[in-house]
């Protein structure tokens, strides 16, 4: 009999809305074994291919399969050292398990949730030690401690040199740990991901330090023998129509900084505040516009505004929304509302300087623009107003140029990215190499891990030729 | 973790702290500023560099107990230690010879004013300073000031010390008796506004130096926002200076009260517990 695509446990989407707890359970042992038995084994497997590093994913589902979950982890960790974060947040459906063969013509194995679950188990059990080799004598800085960061020093230090990871907010993790909320990836997780690999690696990591300000990269380039940057997007960007500065607008950075890092949802125990109305508009349709939306319906829920509305606007339809599948479904069920077709053209004032409206156009889809998108069109004489108290911006990020304040000899698109070789992450100034969204601008975090993970090969290259 | 060597009362609610943090003093500048958390629950506050010693490894600041946040701060003693303490951020102050200028600073201005007077001075300029404050209580570093000024004037709202007087009329006077190249203004942004439009009717450049609501301090969050004519900038990754005449005072005075019924509960429920915890005091001691 054929088995179905198990479905995950999640909290009710009427009582989550009321807590920051996570919202997909994870698998049962029983439930991944099931799954795992979906798998078809295929001799040229398409999955691995849709991994962005390669994941060898036939092979950690038959180990599975074969009741043998440490050799699961093992093979897993060959190319990948966070399965618990990437179980969680990679986009499966446009990867592993876009490309899994049973998709063609029903569902695709659920790659992502046995991920998570082996990587839940190892988690709780540390079963697959990452060994420490003897030391290099080679020193290596890694400037941001996300996923490009993170990926590249683990890599790095399982080599045997000693890398020092400088972070310039106070924890460690960064998009991880400011950027996604509670609820789709518990910060538990990622802290113990880090501490796990500072223990077992030796990594030093130096939170507080800015590079480019605290520390150049000149410096960093004197004191080091390579130096990596994986300083990711963090810069928001704001919508070019007038009324952004009102109170009340603000980007989904500072909203989900206040959130995810400072804890504000636990105001007045955690010191950070943060403000939330009754009708809010958050701008974009991506995973932080997701993001945003589901911890706004939250903070409504708990500030007790029952009768509490979050939009979504986005100026293309349903079928263009750029965010994780699953995340577009669960804010549907949350009762987020989205105004599909809709594009802000001015953010409106109350006259003291507070936001109190947006005045949108209706727009319909063109043609196909240079990413095979259709293009939103304006329709004539379509605007209107929505009332609305909190304005979101969840419009995409840059490259944050503090890191390069001193440097001219790095070259750097005219989108603030570095240039860098895909392959191994070289940049154009010697020593130095960058990956994830600092290169390729807003991402996801598996790409970026990727990217820090060639980027760490090709230093290893690099140390190992160099007396 | 950073240790809290020194500390001084300059007024009732003015403190001054000497933070052992070498890897900030060793780049610090007049003009930048640290982003400031207490402890696990602490909200990052901005606070400007009002002196370091690279030596020492210490930055001087100086803060005054509005908030929860600074009066938890300002209950610290030397020998406690702050979780985080980061930076030097933002732009530091373009010190050159620009020949006669004018420092003003207002309140616990005084102390971001202090650095840059003490340079500008150094790069060969004749400093006029003007110290304002509400009352006598809260002038501080008068002697420092002097210091680093050809002359001083000061001045308070209730003429408890120095002329009865705001800011802007001695610096109205001084404006109208001599040529002054560039004017600094450091206080609380009221007080930037009025200097601003004062001295845009004497068309002399000014700076004025701004402490918005700020969480990372480096350009991730755009809380800090403000608008110039030019469009909207970043406090902490294109300031925190900034020419005082294109600054939309209203917008920057209106953001600045986004969390003020947040900031009031905050500082309620502090209070509360500074009296509770005092209250049990008495009573165990008894």
């Amino acid at each position: 009999m054929k088995i179905k695509r198990q479905d995950m446990p999640v909290q009710n989407s009427n009582e989550r809305r009321g807590n920051f707890e996570e919202v997909a359970l994870g698998f049962t042992k029983e439930l991944a074994l099931k799954e795992a038995e979906r798998c078809l084994q295929c001799k040229k497997p398409k999955c691995i291919e849709g991994c962005p590093v390669g994941v060898l994913i036939p092979q950690f589902i038959k180990a599975l399969r074969e009741n043998n979950i440490e050799d699961s982890i093992k093979i897993m960790k060959i190319k990948n050292n966070l399965p618990a974060v990437c179980g969680r947040v990679c986009p499966q459906e446009n990867q592993c398990e876009g490309s899994c063969l049973l998709g063609k013509t029903g569902e695709p194995v659920a790659i992502g949730r046995i991920e998570r679950y082996i990587g839940d188990y190892e988690l709780a059990h540390r079963t697959c030690p990452l060994n420490k080799p003897k030391n290099t004598g080679k020193k290596v800085a890694v400037v941001g401690s996300g996923p490009a960061g993170l990926a590249c020093a683990v890599d790095l230090g399982k080599e045997g040199h000693k890398v020092t990871v400088f972070e310039s907010l106070h924890s460690a993790g960064g998009v991880l740990v400011y950027g996604i909320p509670e609820f789709r990836l518990p910060k538990t997780v990622v802290h113990s991901e880090i501490d796990y690999a500072v223990k077992c690696l030796g990594i030093e990591i130096r939170t507080d330090h800015i590079i480019g300000k605290t520390m150049t990269l000149d410096e960093l380039l004197d004191e080091y023998d390579a130096v990596f940057i994986g300083t990711g997007a963090g810069l928001p960007l704001f919508m070019k129509v007038p009324g952004i500065n009102y109170s009340g607008v603000m980007s989904a950075n500072e909203f989900l900084t206040r959130i995810n890092l400072m804890k504000a949802y636990r105001f007045p125990e955690y010191d950070t505040p943060v403000r939330i109305g009754e009708r809010v508009a958050v701008i974009g349709a991506g995973n932080v516009a997701m993001d945003s939306a589901r911890c706004a319906i939250r903070l409504q829920k708990a500030f007790g505004m029952e009768s509490g509305e979050v939009h979504v606007i986005y100026r293309r339809s349903r079928d263009e929304v750029p965010a994780r599948k699953e995340e577009f479904h669960h804010a549907e069920e949350e009762g987020i509302i989205f105004d599909f077709l809709t594009s802000p053209v001015a953010i409106l004032g109350d006259g003291n300087g507070i936001v109190k409206g947006i005045k949108c156009i209706r727009m319909k889809l063109g043609e196909a623009d240079d990413t095979g998108r259709r293009k939103p069109v304006a329709i004539e004489d379509s605007e209107f107003e929505i009332k609305i108290d909190t304005v979101i911006m969840a419009l995409g990020t840059s490259p944050n140029p503090v890191v390069f304040t001193d440097d001219g000899n790095l070259r750097r698109t005219k989108k603030g990215t570095v240039v860098a070789d895909n392959e191994t992450g070289r940049t154009s100034k010697k020593q130095l190499w960058a990956g994830g969204d600092v290169v390729t601008g807003s991402a996801t975090v598996i790409s970026a891990m990727g990217a820090g993970k060639r980027a760490a090969a090709d230093i290893n290259r690099f140390l190992a030729g160099k007396k | 973790m950073y240790t809290i060597l020194d500390k001084q009362t300059l007024s009732s609610v003015i403190k001054l702290m000497d933070i052992k943090a070498p890897h900030v003093a060793k780049k610090a500048k007049a003009g930048q500023f640290v982003i400031v958390r207490i402890n696990e629950f602490g909200e990052r506050i901005p606070l400007t560099i009002a002196d370091f010693d690279r030596k020492a490894g210490t930055v001087t600041i100086i803060f005054q107990e509005v908030g929860k946040s600074t009066r938890h701060l300002g209950t610290l003693n030397p020998g406690d230690k702050i979780a985080t303490f980061a930076g030097p951020l933002g732009h530091p102050t373009d010190i050159k010879k620009y020949g006669t200028v004018v420092c003003v600073a207002g309140g616990v201005g005084i102390a971001p004013v202090y650095p840059i007077a003490k340079a500008l001075k150094g790069a060969g300029n004749t400093v006029i300073s003007i110290m304002g404050a509400r009352n006598k209580d809260l002038l501080f570093w008068e002697n420092k000031m002097r210091a680093v000024s050809d002359e001083l004037v000061i001045c308070t709202d209730d003429g408890s010390y120095g002329k009865k007087a705001i800011v802007t009329e001695p610096l109205k006077e001084i404006l109208g008796s001599q040529k002054v190249s560039h004017v600094w203004a450091i206080g609380p942004a009221i007080m930037m506004k009025f200097v601003s439009r004062l001295t845009k009717e004497f068309n002399v450049p000014t700076v004025v130096s701004l402490n918005t609501i700020m969480i990372d301090g480096t350009g991730m969050c755009g809380g800090c926002r403000v608008l110039l004519e030019e469009g909207a900038k970043f406090v902490c990754v294109d300031g925190p200076e900034f020419d005082g005449h294109k600054i939309n005072w209203d917008s920057l005075l209106s953001r600045q009260r986004i969390y003020h019924e947040e900031e009031r509960k905050a500082s309620e429920r502090w209070a509360h517990k500074c009296n509770l915890e005092a209250a049990i005091a008495k009573d165990t001691g008894r």
